[in-house]
């Protein structure tokens, strides 16, 4: 029998048809649908009179848009209400679950679907948002899509696919104490580039990512895109299984254990090629920060600001220059002298359970800087719930932090939380694009434990900083 | 998608090059929620000016744009085509095109007819000289003719292109064509439903 990589498996467990030189046509297990991607994609449904295909595998949520203000204040934007409006009509005319803003199980798209247990391994799942990779750390092959190919799925379950190429990233080694995932998949996408993992999917791997929670990997899979990888991938293991387990998407009793028994066979075979193998050393890693305007500008928490001087391809240093412009900084300064006006913990890449305990606990009995704010938006209704449970949004508030309704906010800038030209921001999202969260605003891609130090040193800092 | 064998109509000259999608259809369009209603937005930062072409009672009514080079190139909204097929245009000719917009137009059945310049400068001349003159575009054919004056050339479209046109599929069309397929794959799909697993109103029934 040939070896496979885990993707290969997955892609020829869903393959409807492989016509040739047509794409092959894949199987989508679960088409996760929000308020912005989709409603023309269901208004060229109704143009065309197709109906959904499968409602029972299509789930909707209200999550780009949704301001995170209290409940009782209403959807201010006319545009975000309308669209927020025509989701839950377009749901209810086509037989969708949806959970609207205020549903119990309401949240960023990439958040619901794990912590329900609808995302399961081995299964394909799209999404019209870009990081829908974040799926891949439970072994299940996601990735985002327009919004024609919204329609698509809508109409056809099926998706037409090009087979991507495979990549491994291979984290040897356990990283030194304070690294978090978050430190791990920003070196990855500074390794490889915004550009590096075009054209593959990347399957991450190495004892440094078998350690990690289920949190942690989706935090890893979630920045794949950044590198400009299709999807990332991370094979099963009982980290994955018992995460799973009693959520209310999978099965009970006997039928769990048997679902187990055959998501544990969701691993890449011993001697399976990859198209490219990198390999990163976990004892180099440290905390890191963006400090430019894509997401593979990445220099360590405790460096300087880099310099154009020096470097040898024109448009590189084109590239630096125009960066260091956009967020006014001058090379050699020390990132952990620059000072910033707002914090942003939340989004699909840092708003879990896990990410917010690690936060508070840095926050915990110090204060948010004079001047500064700082915003915590748990990635989902149930995160909420659950913070509060355990009492994370006290000690987010005393510590002067707000605590705010599940959403994407700032991490793209859709709803009223957006910074405002020439603003800093310690934001532990996935993008530092020019104008993402708010036109002029800078954007500093960190770990949620440097987002809570940074927000009480008033400056880029590392935890231990705020405990001395 | 209709299918569309042969075109016939008149055409408006769009004296420009390097038309792109945010000139087709500028950005405050995109917060729309439907798929119509866009022909309202089609160039919309000209359109305020008296003297733009599509403002000319003579070129009312014409569903066949033509364009200088490099139209369509930039963002790769599918809006712009959708404004443009919206409007009423059935067919852009020009000496060149951007290859999203390309890729999006015959997804959507706006058939693209790439002439040489100077082919493309020779038939803007003939419709401002009498904007009444009708174009015949023959998909089947691939041929432009100018049936007044004898005027004839041909084009090319890829065969997978031209089939689309011709039998109105669009991508979902053409994956419909599976349905068997799809329907066989199915019968041993996993694919968990979500009806065991949510109620009518969301809420999950274990918990
Ligand atoms: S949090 Fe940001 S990246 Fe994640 S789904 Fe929302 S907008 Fe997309």
């Amino acid at each position: 029998m040939v070896a496979k990589t885990l993707y290969e498996k997955i892609w020829e467990d869903h393959v409807v048809t492989a016509p040739n030189e047509e794409p092959t046509l894949l199987y989508v297990d679960l088409h996760l649908v929000h308020e912005v991607t989709s409603p023309q994609a269901f208004d060229g449904l109704r143009l065309n009179a197709r109906g959904v295909r499968r409602p029972d595998l299509t789930l909707a949520t209200a999550d780009h848009n949704v301001p995170t203000d209290p409940l009782s204040v209403p959807v201010m934007d006319p545009i975000s209400r309308r669209q927020l409006e025509v989701l839950d009509e377009n749901c209810a005319e086509f037989g969708i679950t949806v959970f609207p803003r205020g549903h119990e199980n309401q949240g960023i798209v990439h958040i619901i679907g794990p912590e329900l247990g609808v995302t399961q391994p081995g299964m394909t799942i799209v999404c019209g948002d870009s990081h829908t990779s974040t799926h891949g750390a439970f072994g299940a092959l996601a990735f985002g899509i327009g919004t024609s190919e919204v329609e698509h799925v809508l109409a056809t379950q099926t998706i037409p696919q090009q087979r991507a190429k495979t990549m491994s990233v291979t984290i040897d080694g356990t990283p030194p104490p304070g690294v978090s995932a978050k430190d791990i998949v920003l070196a990855i996408v500074g390794r490889l580039g915004t550009g590096g993992g075009a054209g593959y999917v990347i399957e991450y791997r190495g004892e440094a990512i078998e350690r990690l929670s289920m949190e942690g990997r989706m935090t890893v899979c979630n920045m794949s895109i950044e590198a400009g990888a299709r999807a990332g991938l991370v094979a099963v293991d009982e980290t994955t299984i018992d995460y799973l387990r009693g959520r209310p998407g999978v099965p009970a009793g006997d039928a769990f254990d048997e679902a187990a028994a055959r998501w544990r066979s969701l691993v890449s075979d011993d001697d399976a090629a990859f198209d490219t193998e990198i390999t990163l050393s976990a004892s180099d890693l440290v905390p890191f920060i963006t400090w430019g305007t894509n997401p593979a500008q990445v220099v360590a928490l405790s460096g300087v600001v880099p310099s154009p001087d020096g470097v040898e391809d024109a448009d590189e240093k084109n590239t630096i220059t125009r960066a260091l412009e956009y967020m006014d900084l001058t090379p050699g300064t020390p990132l952990r002298s620059i000072p910033i006006d707002v914090v942003f913990i939340g989004s699909c890449t840092n708003a879990r359970i896990e990410d917010l305990r690690a936060a508070a606990e840095v926050a915990r009995g110090a204060s948010v800087k004079d001047g500064v704010r700082a915003l915590v938006v748990p990635g989902s209704r149930r995160v909420k719930n659950q913070a509060e449970a355990e009492g994370l949004d006290q000690v987010f508030l005393a510590a002067g932090f707000e605590w705010r309704e599940p959403g994407c906010s700032m991490c793209l800038g859709m709803n009223p939380d957006i910074l405002t030209p020439g603003q800093r921001c310690a934001s532990t999202s996935n993008r530092n694009f020019e104008g993402r969260q708010g036109r002029g605003g800078r954007t500093h891609l960190v770990s949620p434990v440097v987002a809570a130090a940074s927000a009480i040193m008033g400056r880029f800092a590392s935890p231990e900083e705020v405990r001395a | 998608m209709k299918p569309v064998h042969v075109l016939e109509g008149r055409a408006v000259p769009l004296e420009r090059s390097d038309v792109d999608t945010d000139q087709i259809i500028p950005s405050d369009w995109l917060k729309r929620v439907e798929r119509t209603g866009f022909g309202r937005g089609l160039f919309s930062e000209w359109r305020d000016d008296t003297t733009f072409v599509l403002n000319q009672p003579e070129y009312v009514g014409a569903s066949i744009l033509i364009a200088g080079p490099r139209f369509g190139t930039g963002s790769s909204r599918e809006h712009a085509v959708w404004a443009l097929m919206d409007y009423g245009f059935e067919a852009v000719i020009a000496p060149s095109f951007g290859d999203i917009f390309r890729n999006n137009s015959s997804k959507q059945g706006l058939v693209i007819v790439q002439l040489s310049l100077e082919d493309v400068e020779g038939l803007m001349a003939a419709v401002t000289d009498d904007p009444s003159r009708l174009i015949v575009i023959d998909v089947e054919r691939l041929s432009v003719e100018l049936p007044e004056i004898g005027w004839r050339r041909d084009f090319i479209l890829d065969p997978m292109t031209q089939e689309r046109l011709l039998e109105g599929w669009d991508d979902i069309g053409i994956s419909l064509r599976r349905e068997n397929e799809i329907a066989r794959y199915e019968v041993t799909s996993r694919a968990p439903s979500l009806t065991d697993v949510f109620d009518a109103s969301g809420h999950a029934v274990r918990a």
